[in-house]
């Protein structure tokens, strides 16, 4: 099982990511640099938090089109890969066209960074299947556009096919539909979320209900090698 | 030739900025404004004289990366 972690111009989150899977998950894990165009050793790739190419335009249309996006698409057809954005992650995988909907601007204008409730709405996925359904996490979010965003037919796609794996507890920060803050594809191999699971995994940083999400992925791994 | 490019939020999308700006607005007495919109305006050279081909060609940087047409949409002018 082997982990990777892109990284790009202006990613921040990267060694928070590797952390988590390294020293907390104990799980072997690389830096993947953005120009890399072979991913075939890795299992589950993370696309970490930051501000790729300095948000320039949209959060995410640049990283959009590196050299790794290729072989990133190539990676996620294969269903018994996994594949995780978590906040400028999430807006690459939504730009990329990986994952349905925008992301977009935070309706209250400001960038908000704190701990807030989510509610896992479906547990059934390879990144939620150890939490409980409807059990509440507190997971901190750092972002200025995570409001996420897609019309009325997308939107009733992700409810009918169960895609939306985590959404905001009673407060919403950001205004996003449906209180959303997670969504998964169809095929349920790709995860983006706005809320930073890496800086949930340990009792040292005030919560560890990020971890499970890290432990999901390392159980589906080993069912599915 | 030179492009003049507009990318705004879709109707019916919110428009946060725009949402601030005008509530800004009324605050200093401007009773008289309403649906702010604020997008972004790019400019770029091109180096194509043909408009019907140079028009092609924006529309296709439009499309690929200077718009997300889930949110925005866009208009521009083509002139040498």
């Amino acid at each position: 099982m082997k982990f990777g972690v892109i990284v790009f111009p202006g990613s921040n989150c990267d060694h928070d990511c590797f952390y988590a899977i390294k020293k907390i998950l104990k799980q072997p894990v690389s830096y993947i640099w953005h120009t890399t165009t072979k991913l075939d050793k890795f299992d589950c790739i993370i696309i970490p938090g930051g501000f790729s190419y300095g948000d320039y335009l949209r959060c995410g249309a640049i990283a959009r089109f590196a050299k790794i996006m290729d072989a990133l698409k190539e990676f996620t057809a294969d269903k018994n890969k996994l594949v995780i954005g978590i906040c400028n992650g999430f807006q690459i995988l939504c730009e990329a066209g990986l994952l349905p909907g925008a992301l977009q601007r935070n309706k209250n204008m400001r960038f908000i960074c704190k701990h807030v409730n989510l509610k896992v709405e479906n547990n059934r996925t390879s990144f939620s299947k150890k939490y409980k359904k409807g059990q509440v996490l507190r997971i901190p979010i750092a972002h200025g556009e995570g409001n996420y965003t897609c019309d009325k037919e997308t939107l009733a796609e992700l409810k009918k096919n169960k895609q939306i794996v985590f959404t905001y507890y009673k407060n919403n920060p950001n205004g996003s539909v449906a209180n959303i803050a997670g969504i998964c594809n169809k095929q349920r191999n790709v995860l983006g979320m706005m809320p930073h699971p890496e800086r949930a995994s340990e009792a040292i940083l005030g919560s560890e209900d990020g971890f499970l999400l890290f432990k999901s992925i390392e159980t589906a791994l080993k069912i599915k090698h | 030739m030179k492009a003049k490019i507009y990318v705004t939020h879709k109707k019916g999308i919110l428009d946060p900025q725009g949402k601030t700006v005008e509530t800004a607005l009324i605050s200093l007495g401007y009773n008289k404004a309403s649906n702010v919109h604020i997008g972004k305006y790019i400019e770029l050279d091109l180096q194509e004289k043909d408009k019907e081909r140079a028009e092609k060609l924006v529309k296709e940087m439009c499309e690929k990366l200077l718009s997300n047409p889930i949110i925005e949409q866009y208009r521009f002018e083509v002139s040498s």
